[in-house]
């Protein structure tokens, strides 16, 4: 240190010119590392178009948007993405039906009705809910929550959408319910004074007042639930079973656009094949539809962000 | 007048019931999520206990059920947990420093904040087909602990960034002012003052998505990991010269979630118990990393008193 001092003394000039190089070393070195978000990104889109480039030259687009049968691996190859489509779409629905009206009561619930000391024991409980491995979802779906269904749903197959959706979207509630909260709970409390000088209760207070000047941040939370029960793979993988079949029920067995790649994976893949292709495909159309998701979010929770 | 009164009355009663009524239907949504927690847990331990021994942890997987362990996959998983930590703590941090210190409002900085935030949402499975055709077959690291290790670091990746930045802009303005005026550059501002004092609070991210990673399936099965392997890399730290050895980085694996999904989806019941063994020992694992995350964060909520 005092060697420091003494060299800065006798040589200013030289000194803080290294310190200047170093200094500018550092930054320059910090930016790369930032930087390394950005090559992600074009990385995942540059290896999904080029692999699908190659699928769509044996594949006609349409083929691909229109035929009803998704079998790359039999003799006679189907590639349409329409039943992967509709399994995913099947068990989005299922898990926000459960995870929407669930995490919005509770996002309620916790900001604008809970105790302080019952919020932060109850908070990070629903958060750990986020933290279990999916695995261990998929485990409880198929050996605990499919039994339990098939007592009052008899003809309940055991791999079904049904109960990978519902565990699904109990996976899902602290995304939605976590978020919201946030948002209801940085709306000032002005507004909500306001509205209980005009002896509103608390519930009208929550329902019309808090709950639509959130409504921008509440919104996100719903996307981002979408966009986790849209990619999530392993609890359909184990749950839903894994064979491809276009339909709208539920109660049906199907597979998802992410079991599918997860099904395909588990075999010896040839390098440069047709089939090591499709699931580049069908991860293309994952990414399109969770990206699809989020600009719709993000102009969504624009249009109707308040100003206060 | 009176009939007013009595009117009044009877809304402001109604409206008291529902909001009362509110408040039990909210506790019971809450309860919805607590009840299948517990639960899931419940039934795990009850399925996955009395199969848990000391033989478990240290016998390889077999065709016979009642032998078969996870000796591979919690080791598979030590090793990945190491590549994933030294390869996205430092970039992490580094992105997470210069995006709150130094970089300025420009477009530059837009694009990469909102890709950190794109990526955060991008499903788990994408980050393994990158790594498929990227790190398997362009940059030829083969189905190894090394390529497994890269992709969940990408993974865990945003999720350092965003706890790195939270924790920077917690650190008060007058720190930095008190460090320049002192004479210090920006680099040992932040090296001697700001990273030091939130540093407690970006160990607590990191041990957050560390846990994640832990827990991840899907991007490792699309790179190929082996649900069936019968032993275990090389060691680390050899007897004779060099000592050092990194052939393990090459060597084929396999997880614990892997190893679970493997018996899970197997018909034969016995397989399914091992499933759920082995799932207990994963989730004492994430809901400890867990634990101690949120440990760690009211403990720092506690000491900081700026």
């Amino acid at each position: 240190m005092v060697e420091r001092q003494l060299q800065i003394t006798i040589k200013p000039s030289s000194s803080r010119l290294l310190r200047n190089i170093q200094e500018k070393a550092i930054e320059i070195l910090l930016f790369l590392a930032a930087c390394s978000s950005v090559a992600t990104t074009i990385a995942i889109i540059g290896i999904l178009v080029y692999e699908s480039i190659t699928f769509f030259r044996e594949v006609s687009l349409i083929n691909f948007l229109t035929d009803t049968q998704w079998s790359p691996l039999f003799d006679d190859a189907h590639y349409g993405i329409l039943p992967l489509l509709s399994g995913t779409l099947v068990t989005t629905t299922v898990a926000l039906s459960v995870a929407v009206p669930l995490g919005t009561i509770a996002a309620i619930y916790l900001s604008e009705f809970a105790p302080f000391r019952f919020r932060e024991l109850i908070k990070p409980c629903l958060e750990l809910l986020a933290g279990i491995p999916t695995v261990v979802y998929g485990y409880f779906a198929l050996l605990f929550v499919t039994p339990l269904l098939q007592n009052f749903l008899w003809d309940l197959p055991g791999f079904n959408m049904l109960s990978a959706g519902i565990v699904m979207g109990i996976m899902i509630i602290p995304y939605v319910s976590s978020v919201s909260e946030d948002a209801m709970r940085s709306v000032p409390v002005q507004l909500r004074e306001g509205s209980y000088a005009m002896g509103a209760t608390r519930l009208q207070t929550a329902l019309k007042v808090v709950f639509p000047a959130a409504i921008s941040g509440i919104t996100a939370a719903y996307i981002l639930g979408i966009s986790r029960a849209v990619g999530e793979t392993m609890i359909v993988a184990i749950a839903a079973g894994l064979q491809p079949t276009l339909t709208w029920n539920p109660m049906n067995e199907a597979a998802t656009i992410t079991a599918y790649i997860v099904s395909v994976s588990l075999g010896d893949l040839p390098h440069g094949s047709l089939e090591y292709q499709t699931i580049f495909a069908a991860g293309l159309t994952l990414v399109l539809m969770t990206l699809v998701l989020n600009i719709f979010g993000y102009f969504l929770s624009r249009r109707y962000r308040e100003k206060y | 007048m009176q009939q007013d009164l009595q009117q009044i009355k009877t809304i402001i009663a109604r409206n008291k019931l529902w909001q009362g009524l509110f408040a039990v239907v909210g506790l019971l949504s809450i309860l919805v999520g607590i009840v299948t927690l517990i639960t899931l847990i419940l039934d795990l331990f009850i399925d996955g206990l009395p199969r848990l021994s000391w033989q478990f942890l240290i016998s390889f997987p077999s065709r016979k059920p009642e032998e078969a362990g996870i000796l591979a996959a919690w080791v598979g998983t030590i090793l990945v947990m190491i590549v994933t930590a030294i390869a996205s703590i430092p970039v992490g941090i580094a992105s997470g420093i210069y995006l709150e210190e130094y970089a300025g409002k420009n477009w530059l900085t837009g694009l990469i904040e909102i890709n950190v935030t794109n990526l955060a949402g991008v499903p788990s499975i994408i980050y393994g087909l990158l790594a498929l055709g990227l790190f398997v077959y362009q940059f030829n690291l083969g189905e190894s602990v090394l390529t497994a290790g890269l992709t969940l670091a990408l993974l865990v990746l945003p999720i350092v960034i965003v706890t790195t930045r939270e924790a920077l802009r917690a650190i008060p303005n007058s720190i930095r002012e008190a460090a320049y005026a002192m004479g210090a550059s920006k680099w040992q501002t932040i090296c001697d003052h700001v990273l030091p004092y939130s540093i407690g609070s970006i160990l607590t991210g990191v041990i957050i998505g560390l846990s994640r990673a832990v827990g991840e399936t899907a991007p490792l099965i699309t790179i190929g990991a082996l649900t069936f392997i019968a032993f275990l890399p090389d060691p680390p730290i050899k007897a004779e010269f060099p000592y050092i050895s990194f052939s393990w980085l090459q060597a084929p694996f396999t997880v614990m979630p892997i190893q679970m999904f493997n018996w899970v989806s197997r018909p034969e019941p016995d397989f399914q118990i091992n499933a759920a063994a082995a799932g207990v020992v994963l989730i004492c694992m994430t809901l400890g990393m867990n634990a101690l995350a949120i440990y760690l964060r009211y403990r720092i909520r506690k000491q900081i008193k700026w």
